[in-house]
């Protein structure tokens, strides 16, 4: 049998036997991102249609998450960062050749935007709230008197954001498990899922519930097809692709890729749903505390086992 | 100006001597290499093939950390080095994750460090580190460019190869077969 056996003399710290630069940090922040993209996409969108009273939690209640999910994201990627006193070096450049680099700039822009869109609606959790200063009181006015050019600025940068979120991965060729186009649709329709699953979680209102869960359905189908799409796409592809592709199917994340994301992430979410659907009573936070914990057990299992995949020399 | 090294493997022994004249020159932290030996055996006993290469930073054309970093930290500079701006570095991490040769690596003060062809050296006349100690001289180096440069010459001579050039970053390191 022809064998070929490598022998390295190399030994970097985080780069060999097997890269390990990227930890918690990286899938965290991809997770909530994603999650505050889909969140943020629901509330302008319906704001946008005009259903802000019948779907009252999606438009003015889920948005609080937003803010926080991003500050903690962010928090995750400054934590990540090794040369930290230059993170502002991100705010001198726009590159659009990096993905890293446009992305950084929607997130100021989305982070702000979801601030000043919960802002907004701080009157509905907190009827007590006063803002106190008038010129506080003048923005506030101003953005209400432009909320819908708000919401239209909301909606395309969440699906910026959540398109990126894959983009970042799979603009690097070197690692092949990420190289796919697939990725950037995969982790917005995965962002879109863990949205109205949070909407689902807050809303008490059935109309409402039963429309997220249809949606919710919907995005998980998406989500499944593009898998499969992918592994396609994969095994299609040259010798690098396909040992890729083994990681999950055979490979050392097989159990986790097929047991936590697919068929707790996603499966089983999707059959609740249509449970639910057809009338039987779920609780509500079973399905949508599954599609979130699918979510984040994606992101982690995407950058920790595309990290493993390589070209062989 | 085009700098390229070529590797000639029939008389590279693998002494590690370019490491360590490396290590030395550049200050690389402990634990840490810009560049190293890999050492393959190929083929179906007893028609083996060993082939020992000398590896480092490839100085691609096409460089995908380029590409990749979001502060222009990482750049291309005359004579197509490739290089890191230590003061515009975050340290994320991107075009170590970016790099199909793993030629990147952390450095331990936070920025990434790699392969800079010591452009210090150039600047002064003297080739790499690594080209200047090799004891069985299995290193060349030199600009694409001028057709005497010594890099030029034994490319002109010899069969070559580089590698993984399917990754399309069209890299500047010749490896002599």
């Amino acid at each position: 049998m022809n064998e070929e056996l490598i022998v390295s003399g190399r030994n970097n710290l985080l780069v060999d036997p097997q890269l390990h630069i990227w930890h918690w940090p990286i899938p965290l922040y991809l997770f909530l991102g994603g999650l505050a993209a889909g969140i943020l996409f629901f509330a302008s969108l319906f704001y946008i249609l005009g259903k802000e009273k019948e779907y009252a939690t999606a438009v003015r209640i889920a948005p609080f998450v937003a803010p926080f999910a991003l500050v903690i994201g962010l928090a995750a990627l400054f934590i990540d960062l090794r040369h930290k006193a230059f993170f502002w070096q991100l705010y001198t450049t726009i590159r659009f050749e990096s993905p890293m680099s446009w992305g950084a700039w929607t997130l100021l822009v989305i982070t702000t935007a979801s601030f000043i869109w919960s802002a907004l609606h701080i009157k509905d959790i907190l009827p007590a709230f006063n803002w106190k200063y008038k010129f506080l009181k003048e923005i506030e006015l101003f953005f209400n008197k432009h909320k819908l050019g708000l919401a239209w600025v909301i909606l395309i940068f969440a699906i910026i954001t959540g398109i990126y979120t894959g983009i970042l991965l799979s603009a690097f060729n070197a690692r092949p498990l990420w190289n796919t186009s697939v990725l950037g649709p995969l982790f917005l329709a995965s962002g879109i899922s863990a949205g109205a699953a949070t909407i689902i979680l807050m809303s008490r209102d059935v109309r409402e519930r039963t429309l997220f869960a249809k949606l919710d359905l919907m995005v998980l189908g998406i989500e499944m097809f593009l898998i499969v799409h992918m592994f396609m796409g994969f095994l299609a592809g040259t010798q690098v692709q396909i040992e890729a592709a083994q990681l999950f199917l055979g490979g050392e994340y097989t159990m986790v890729f097929w047991i936590f994301v697919v068929f707790i992430g996603i499966f089983l979410p999707a059959l609740l749903d249509i449970l639910e659907l057809r009338g039987y009573h779920i609780p509500a936070l079973v399905p949508g505390v599954l599609v979130l914990l699918g979510g984040i057990i994606f992101r982690f299992v995407f950058v920790f086992a595309g990290q493993v995949s390589r070209w062989l020399y | 100006m085009r700098y390229a090294m070529a590797v000639d493997t029939k008389k590279c022994v693998g002494c590690s001597d370019c490491v360590v004249a490396c290590q030395t020159e550049n200050d690389v932290p402990i634990g840490f290499c810009r560049d190293w030996i890999v050492e393959t055996n190929d083929g179906t006993y007893p028609q083996l093939v060993t082939e020992i290469r000398s590896e480092r930073c490839n100085h691609c054309e096409n460089a995908p950390c380029v590409r990749c970093c979001p502060t222009g930290a990482s750049h291309i500079t005359d004579g197509g080095i490739v290089l890191v701006n230590k003061r515009k570095c975050i340290g994320c991490g991107a075009c170590i994750a970016s790099c199909p040769y793993d030629a990147r690596y952390p450095h331990p003060d936070g920025f990434v460090d790699k392969c800079t062809f010591c452009e210090h050296r150039l600047k002064e006349g003297m080739k790499p580190a690594c080209v200047s100690v090799c004891p069985t001289r299995c290193l060349y180096f030199g600009d694409l460019d001028d057709v005497n440069s010594d890099v030029s010459r034994v490319l002109a001579r010899r069969k070559h190869k580089s590698l993984i050039p399917e990754a399309g970053t069209n890299p500047q390191l010749y490896f002599l077969i």
